[in-house]
């Protein structure tokens, strides 16, 4: 890819050739390097180029002071990833808390926001339904808009007096002070269940810096605010997804389901699932890739408030680089992140693949 | 390149066409015969369906009830009513502030980058999706294998390379730096070289039987019949851009180029939701909202008829 220009000096050298004997071809060659040349370029320059780049900064010492590409910065090794990995400190501490709430976060927004999505396709793909139209525009319509001005209402809607929890006292419940509210749901629970503190063998023990209580702290009150976001805001998307993968669905198949005299769960669960199965697949995976990757919501709403609750990898690794200078801290957790999504993605078609091979035979 | 990968194209490229697929399906959904069917619901069930309907669509509209009533109210009627999306004395002070601040600014800046991105990727995509569907030439499978790879680098990961590359180049804090590397894209490649297989051959083999070159013969005879694709590329382009906000976050840093995006975060962030002034910065969000809304229920019509042109051309 980078050796973009000698392939098309050939290609430009070959057209020459072939166009003396008069072939449509050569033409053809030229104009396809020449067409895609703008297009091949910008990626070039600006995906590939970059993630060199950030791969040198990673394994670097920049502290955002000069030319990191001509003396400014030296080559540290792996010191970067071992702070951030291996080595007892704030940096690790940070990387993991924000691992932890990226985690509960993606656990609660993938199945609830596909299981949503399905639930509104196949109640709006029943036939003879009055405005079926004007409620799909509905629920699309936060995809639609931008993140920013999603945020600002929700920063409306649950604040410490604000829409939420006057709804909610007027309902006889006192709200949280959501944004402001680090205890962690299933602390929460516990709580309420009689456990006050942290048992011994939960507090002394732990993985990676943290202990075993704060791995299982579940999301914070700050965090479900923001995984109630994301799922008003992705469902939209995905049940227009699922809505045409259902549209594809021959009526006769149901037809015959129905002359079987099956009921209405038993077609969901044996007819429909089995065939939107696909799409289902395709959502499970684009909600997993994006929700490991938020950062417009906490940049805008959190900065990683409170207590570190709502931090996010990808916040954390803008915020080491442009806050604190730490470039190569900040381009080595870029560097994780990506490994995380990338291992994912390949263990989910991995698991998808064998359970599909079982059901084939 | 793995098949592997090229799936992940295809999964990354459903995602961004699934709009124009959903958009373009409403019309043929709404043409399919009906015949009555007994064992369909049973009136019970028929009313529990629209009561759910109708509860979701209040759950997803409610929000924007209130963005749009408050930002007409008055900063005590916004804290103490927050409920009512009603303003008890209408006022249009937020608008007026909004319009003594650098919001025009912003307004002007998203709208300029907003529409060069659309400009930029709708004439590179096209050329490199023809090219790559059409054109014959050495490299041509490994090219787009390789476009597909780009396609699965998550953006997030890309903030601080696209600082660094920026910086790098000299265009750190400029237009050019906020513009050019938003009209790199691959989906837009992927999604215009899956129309053009998609249109018949022979029309280009009349145009060039008829002595027209190849750039004549994309620019006059197949960009024109590209036109469904092409508005679905506008609307995803135009919305993309006009919503994005880590990118201007990394790629400037004076407040003269703030888009609507990065000055509207500006205006709440670190407030925790404690801050006051709500009419203002909801009347922001709701202006900021507009035009993509406009996009998108213009061009939901347009990409329904563009569809249907197609098929009888």
């Amino acid at each position: 890819m980078t050796a973009g220009s000698s392939p098309a000096d050939s290609a430009v050298r070959r057209s020459r050739r072939r166009h003396r004997g008069g072939g449509i071809r050569g033409h053809e060659a030229a104009a396809g390097w020449l067409f895609t040349a703008p297009a091949v370029l910008l990626l070039v320059l600006f995906l590939v180029v970059p993630i060199l780049m950030a791969a040198w900064v990673s394994v670097s010492d920049w502290t955002g002071q000069g030319n990191p590409f001509s003396g400014a910065a030296h080559y540290v090794g792996t010191k970067n990833y071992s702070a951030l990995l291996t080595r007892d400190g704030l940096a690790r501490e940070d990387l993991m808390a924000s691992l932890r709430n990226t985690l509960y976060y993606v656990l609660l927004v993938v199945p609830t926001q596909t299981a949503l999505a399905l639930f509104l396709a196949v109640v709006l793909n029943r036939r003879r339904l009055a405005g079926r139209g004007l409620f799909r525009t509905a629920y699309y319509f936060p995809s639609v808009t931008s993140s920013v001005a999603i945020s600002v209402v929700f920063l409306f809607l649950f604040g410490g007096a604000g829409v939420v929890n006057t709804l909610l006292s007027d309902l006889g419940a006192n709200g949280p002070t959501w944004f402001a509210d680090s205890n962690g749901l299933i602390h929460l629970l516990l709580d309420k269940l009689g456990v006050h503190s942290a048992p011994a063998v939960l507090a002394n023990y732990g993985l990676l810096g943290q202990s075993w209580w704060d791995w299982l702290s579940g999301p914070s009150v700050a965090m479900t605010v923001l995984i109630m976001l994301a799922v008003w805001t992705t469902s939209g998307t995905f049940m227009l997804m699922f809505l045409a993968a259902l549209q594809n669905i021959p009526a006769e198949v149901e037809e015959a389901a129905l002359i079987d005299g099956t009921s209405p769960w038993q077609r969901l669960r044996m007819v429909t699932l089995p065939l939107v199965r696909p799409t289902l697949f395709l959502v499970l995976t684009l909600g997993l890739i994006a929700t490991w990757q938020v950062f417009d919501q906490v940049y805008i709403m959190s900065q990683g408030n409170p207590a570190k609750t709502t931090l996010t990898p990808a916040y954390l690794s803008y915020a080491v680089s442009f806050n604190d200078q730490q470039w190569g801290q900040g381009a080595a957790i870029a560097f994780i992140l990506f490994a995380i999504i990338v291992v994912l993605t390949v263990l989910q078609r991995f698991v998808l693949r064998t359970r599909e091979a079982v059901a084939d035979e | 390149m793995s098949s592997q990968a090229r799936r992940q194209a295809a999964a990354t490229a459903a995602a961004t066409t699934a709009t124009a697929a959903a958009i373009a399906e409403r019309g043929s959904a709404t043409r399919r015969p009906k015949p009555y069917r007994p064992g369909q619901l049973s009136p019970r069930a028929r009313a529990a369906s629209y009561a759910a309907l109708l509860l979701f669509a209040l759950i997803y509209i409610f929000p924007f009830l209130i963005e749009l009533g408050s930002s007409f109210k008055t900063d005590a009627d916004a804290a103490n009513n927050p409920l009512n999306p009603i303003p008890q004395h209408w006022t249009l002070a937020a608008f007026h502030e909004l319009g003594q601040q650098d919001f025009p600014r912003w307004f002007a800046n998203s709208a300029f980058v907003a529409l060069s991105v659309t400009a930029g990727r709708l004439l590179f995509d096209s050329m490199a999706g023809y090219a790559l569907a059409r054109l014959r030439f050495r490299g041509r499978g490994a090219l787009f294998s390789a476009i597909i790879a780009v396609l699965a680098v998550p953006g997030v990961v890309l903030m601080i390379p696209k600082f660094l590359v920026l910086n790098e180049f000299g265009i750190y804090d400029t237009y050019a730096g906020m513009i050019i590397p938003l009209v790199a894209d691959a989906a837009g490649v992927f999604i215009m070289k899956q129309f053009f297989e998609s249109i018949p051959r022979s029309v280009e083999e009349a145009a060039r039987i008829d002595g027209a070159g190849v750039l004549r013969t994309f620019w006059s005879v197949v960009l024109p019949m590209a036109r469904p694709a092409l508005i679905t590329l506008t609307v995803l382009s135009f919305q993309g851009s006009w919503n994005e906000l880590s990118h201007f976050i990394v790629s400037r840093q004076s407040p003269q180029l703030n888009t609507l995006t990065s000055g509207v975060a500006t205006l709440v962030s670190g407030q925790l939701g404690q801050g006051s002034q709500y009419p203002l910065k909801l009347a922001a969000a709701l202006l900021m909202t507009i035009p993509v809304a406009v996009v998108f229920f213009i061009f939901q019509r347009h990409i329904v008829r563009g569809t249907q042109g197609a098929v009888k051309g």
